[in-house]
């Protein structure tokens, strides 16, 4: 019996879920999901308590910013096709979505993501980005007026028709 | 309904959908709503959007876990040097084309210290990346790593103590630096931020530290008597760079380089 392994084991479908939305890429999701695992499961013994799930995703949130960092100079693919689509409606509803969260910066798609996604408390979020809870409004103020406007600005005629 | 006296922002009608609002300030948003229809709909394509992310990727949560991410399998050692090695192959891919960019941050440096914090940087760059294999000798091992270093640079290696910020040490390896070799510490808090420290002789005399920074790390530079210092982190806050190089040069200045 392993309750901390148990209850890091609960949170991976959910790890996945944030990794690939901010990503939006499955394997360098995973991989991140990957490393998040593999760093709690090594800090054990330093997680004194507290809330897991902040703890997880202020681990991935930290090495996404590495990864991103090791990424810098190289030039991004976007992703050919997304996988696990339904109805050719939702489909390209989801298409859309994963554009418009593209154009993002880091730190507000963060932001969108854990509110909306994840449903982290403000404060949660404030803390696992290490800001000023203002900050982390702002961020989410930003992040919705410009998914709005990508949003709208795609596909507006479609929008009328569903 | 009437009109609430006090009007309602934009980060309440955020506020309010993220069920973050305090619960008697909710009826004063309803109707502020009904009055304001522009704020309504806008409050209504924020939540189409959030809509819109859970049936794009909530799929992604139902699926069965690939088996590279099973909690058993991660838990057994040993199982990713492949990837760590791959991985470190890319880093010094990037790295290299990174270095012209580098270069453009510390020319106002003497020009000893420099290539010296151009070299720390891109070993920072390259090893705080690194999951599995971020250093040769294990922190657990501070006697042995401090002999071994002091051995190799020539002169005494003494890990600073980090832990009244937060920083454990993950431990060290050796590297070629530009003049001599260098001893390179990486320390860690327990939500993997991560600190490093460059150590070589270097052909500066004393200087005053200095900072440079580039698109996420920064780096607190200094020499004393012939030994030059680099302490890289996150950039996103200066302050804690500061705090942590006070704490490696306040350690540092009694070994008397």
């Amino acid at each position: 019996m392993n309750t901390f392994r148990d209850s890091v084991e609960a949170m991976i479908p959910a790890l996945r879920r944030y990794a690939r939305a901010l990503t939006r890429d499955a394997d360098v999701a995973d991989d991140l999901v990957q490393d998040t695992l593999l760093r709690a499961l090594r800090s054990e013994r330093l997680f004194i308590g507290g809330d897991l799930r902040s703890w997880l995703y202020t681990i991935l949130t930290n090495l996404n910013r590495n990864r991103r960092r090791s990424l810098a100079r190289k030039p991004s693919f976007a992703p050919l096709q997304d996988a696990a689509a339904g109805a050719s409606g939702t489909e390209a509803e989801g298409r859309d979505i994963a554009r418009a969260l593209a154009t993002l910066v880091d730190d507000q798609r963060a932001v969108l993501l854990l509110v909306t996604l994840e449903g982290l408390t403000y404060r949660e979020i404030a803390d696992i980005q290490g800001v000023p809870i203002g900050t982390v409004m702002s961020r989410l103020a930003r992040a919705r007026a410009h998914m709005k406007a990508a949003l709208d600005g795609e596909r507006p005629a479609l929008r009328r028709v569903k | 309904m009437t009109e609430p006296n006090i009007p309602v922002t934009e980060d309440e009608l955020h506020a309010y959908i993220d069920n973050e609002l305090p619960a008697e300030r909710r009826d004063d948003v309803e109707a502020w709503l009904i009055t304001h229809p522009e704020d309504a709909e806008r409050v209504r394509s924020w939540r189409a959007m959030a809509e819109a992310l859970h049936a794009r990727y909530d799929a992604v949560a139902d699926e069965p876990v690939p088996a590279r991410l099973e909690i058993e399998r991660l838990a057994r050692p040993q199982r990713r040097m492949l990837y760590g090695a791959i991985a470190a192959t890319l880093a010094a891919f990037v790295i290299g084309g990174a270095t012209g960019w580098l270069a453009h941050g510390v020319n106002a440096a003497p020009s000893s210290l420099r290539a010296f914090t151009l070299d720390a940087l891109e070993a920072h760059r390259l090893y705080v990346v690194e999951v599995r294999h971020p250093v040769e000798v294990a922190g657990s091992e501070r006697a042995h790593l401090q002999q071994w270093l002091s051995r190799r640079v020539g002169y005494a290696i003494k890990a600073p103590e980090l832990d009244a910020s937060g920083l454990k040490l993950v431990g060290g390896r050796l590297l070629p630096g530009p003049t001599a070799p260098a001893a390179f510490l990486m320390y860690e808090s327990p939500t993997g931020e991560r600190f490093t420290l460059y150590t070589s002789r270097a052909a500066a005399p004393t200087t005053q530290m200095r900072y440079v920074t580039r698109a996420s790390d920064g780096a607190l530079y200094w020499s004393d008597r012939g030994v030059g210092y680099v302490l890289s982190g996150p950039d996103d806050n200066k302050n804690r760079l500061e705090q942590v190089a006070r704490a490696v040069y306040d350690q540092t200045e009694k070994n008397g380089g």
